[in-house]
């Protein structure tokens, strides 16, 4: 069955990729005045002109239909690339596809072998169980709260450092760039022990603001990574505008304010949406850092938590017979806003990659 | 005159920067110390504070005994996972940006597919994926060599490949980011060069080994390191939930686990090092 439709899917695009080819050569042969319409009028006059073009064809044409003049502009290169293409993507949305068919069948469609992708009926009851567990709304205002602020604060902050690091002439800025770097290579499980005990004697535990104030100070989730984004960007700025605005009289702050900001406003939001999805994903040092009150703020750590706020939720019998199917429920809900986000905005995430600038060096 | 204006900018630059020095030295390379200066320490919490009482490397020696056998077992899979997947991942993540820079349809289709997972893929979300079974055991439960393999091979070495193809789709999924980057490298190399390479009679397999690859040596050192940074940080990954565990263990404590973080730490350098040894871009490399 899934194969069917893969293989489908396939064909489908063949045929468009065929159909798109040839309206591109006739709209080109129309422009140059070469076009000259082959196919003849009328229904039995075109299945003559068919048999016609089968009994002349040659073997020369099929192979250069088939393989092209270099291979890869061939039609079997075509339907390598678009096999190729469609069975690993499949295979790459197959968890998510997974999640969806079975968050919504209820205990006795996952029981049954014969149902395989499309439930038997409407099933939500998973979906109202997931949400109640995860008491999805009141977390999910909290859980965005505390992703929203550190990732907008990291994104202020890192535009800073990277203006000044492009934009400015000074002793050790190696020294400062390699540490940058160093920063992105240590895994930060590796010193989190004495920034525990340190948060701990600063009374941040159990505090958003042990979340926020790495990202204030420009250690937060990969600070590194945007730093160097930022400073990819600046760098580009032309030195000329730069000048000229420092002979009208701008100094620096007003520099970046004026002329940087409006200028880096890509790298912002790229920095921005990252930082907004890496926050969102970083379950470690939340749950570390705010220990028992992580469960409250943070969707993700409830997830880790399900089937223990299950049971306090409902009856033990009930606590038992938890399946798959709430559980993907809830995975879904969870990822449910970052979807939303990256289908409206997948482009800012994509191209952001490419215009970051590291490929570049 | 001159010499004051190099100051005044010298000044102005590290107004601009300042504040990730203040972080650098209270968040991370303070911590760094201290995290070292626990690891040779019997650290206890007393009601004061933090007691110490130098112990050299016996914190480091409790790793190879038995209350650090969860921690080493951790490791040890970690490494099979690091030696399989790091290749695997770049493979995979080269193969995907290779398709998608052909003329093709729905290019931005298919590259949101693949760039997907680096969105939704949160610790918690992964584990409850592969607890599921979502994570391609079924896709994966015909290979029925798989059983074979488990039983005549070691299970050192046969434990990474069985995990690694009953979490394949997950493995893949760790290749977001590097896709697009290799995708990016693709689109910056002169179409030129392929066109020359083909009046000489180069076929397009000789052009990817002769002209893509050796054009991409940059992004690929770039890729390996991503990847090991990625696999490591990863907060389900056995060794930093096995570090977090030991740390509020009655048995080990701070001092033990400041110590297995930093015996991983070394291992991570060393993958590190052999990356860099492999993958090492040539000075005299053309940029761009």
């Amino acid at each position: 069955m899934t194969t069917f439709i893969i293989i489908l899917i396939i064909v489908f695009l063949l045929v468009l990729d065929q159909v798109i080819q040839h309206e591109k050569r006739k709209k080109n042969q129309i422009k140059n005045g070469t076009y000259k319409e082959t196919w003849p009028k009328g229904f039995i006059n075109r299945i003559k002109y068919f048999f016609h073009l089968v009994k002349n064809l040659t073997w020369i044409k099929v192979k250069k239909f088939l393989i092209g003049r270099k291979f890869n502009d061939g039609f079997l290169f075509k339907i390598m690339v678009y096999t190729l293409l469609v069975s690993i993507g499949y295979v790459y949305v197959y968890p998510v596809l997974y999640m969806l068919s079975t968050s919504f069948k209820s205990r006795e469609d996952i029981i049954n072998p014969m149902v395989m992708w499309v439930p038997t009926s409407l099933y939500l009851d998973n979906y109202v169980k997931a949400y109640n567990v995860l008491k999805y709304f009141p977390t999910l205002f909290k859980s965005t709260l505390i992703t929203l602020l550190p990732a907008v604060i990291q994104t202020i902050v890192c535009s800073f450092i990277g203006y000044g690091l492009a934009k400015f002439r000074f002793k050790l800025k190696k020294l400062w760039f390699t540490l940058i770097l160093l920063t992105f290579l240590i895994p930060s499980q590796v010193y989190m022990i004495p920034k525990y005990v340190m948060f701990n004697s600063l009374n941040l535990l159990n505090n958003p603001m042990a979340v926020i104030l790495p990202a204030i100070l420009g250690q937060g989730v990969n600070s590194a990574i945007f730093i160097l984004i930022f400073y990819q960007f600046f760098r580009m700025i032309p030195k000329s505008i730069e000048e000229a605005a420092e002979i009208d009289g701008a100094g620096p702050y007003k520099r970046f304010f004026l002329i940087g900001i409006p200028l880096a406003v890509p790298a912002f939001i790229t920095s921005f949406l990252f930082g907004f999805v890496w926050y969102w994903n970083e379950t470690y040092f939340i749950s570390l850092f705010l220990g028992d009150k992580a469960k409250d703020l943070s969707l993700q750590i409830r997830l880790a938590y399900f089937v223990s706020e299950y049971s306090s939720l409902y009856s033990s019998e009930e606590t038992a017979l938890i399946n798959e199917g709430i559980r993907l429920a809830a995975t879904l809900l969870i990822i449910l806003p970052m979807l939303i986000v990256y289908f409206i905005l997948q482009r800012w995430f994509t191209e952001g990659v490419e215009r970051s600038g590291i490929t570049g060096e | 005159m001159k010499m004051k204006n190099s100051v005044r900018e010298a000044i102005v630059g590290y107004s601009f920067i300042i504040i990730w020095i203040i972080g650098f030295i209270f968040l991370t390379a303070y911590p760094i110390i201290m995290s070292i200066i626990y690891s040779v320490n019997d650290v206890t919490i007393a009601g004061t504070g933090i007691k110490m009482q130098f112990s050299g490397l016996a914190n480091y020696g409790v790793i190879f005994s038995s209350a650090g056998s969860d921690y080493l077992t951790a490791l040890k899979e970690f490494l099979g996972q690091v030696i399989l997947r790091v290749p695997i991942i770049l493979v995979f993540s080269i193969i995907i940006a290779l398709l998608l820079n052909q003329k093709i349809r729905f290019r931005g289709f298919f590259r949101t597919i693949f760039f997907l997972p680096v969105i939704i893929s949160s610790g918690p979300v992964i584990s409850e994926l592969v607890s599921q079974g979502a994570a391609g055991e079924n896709m994966m439960s015909s290979l029925t060599f798989l059983d074979s393999l488990q039983n005549t091979l070691n299970p050192v070495i046969a434990d990474p490949i069985v995990t690694l193809f009953e979490e394949i789709i997950i493995v893949f999924w760790f290749s977001g980011v590097q896709v697009l980057l290799f995708l990016s490298a693709l689109q910056k190399i002169n179409k030129e060069i392929y066109e020359a390479a083909a009046i000489d009679g180069a076929g397009p397999w000789e052009s990817f080994w002769k002209i893509t690859l050796p054009s991409m040596k940059n992004i690929v050192f770039v890729n390996a390191i991503y990847t090991l940074v990625l696999l490591a940080t990863y907060s389900e990954n056995g060794v930093v939930t096995a570090i977090k565990n030991n740390m509020f263990s009655i048995t080990t404590g701070y001092g033990v686990a400041s110590a297995m973080a930093w015996a991983y730490f070394i291992v991570l350098a060393l993958l590190l090092l052999i990356i860099v040894l492999l993958f090492r871009p040539g000075r005299e490399s053309d940029k761009g």
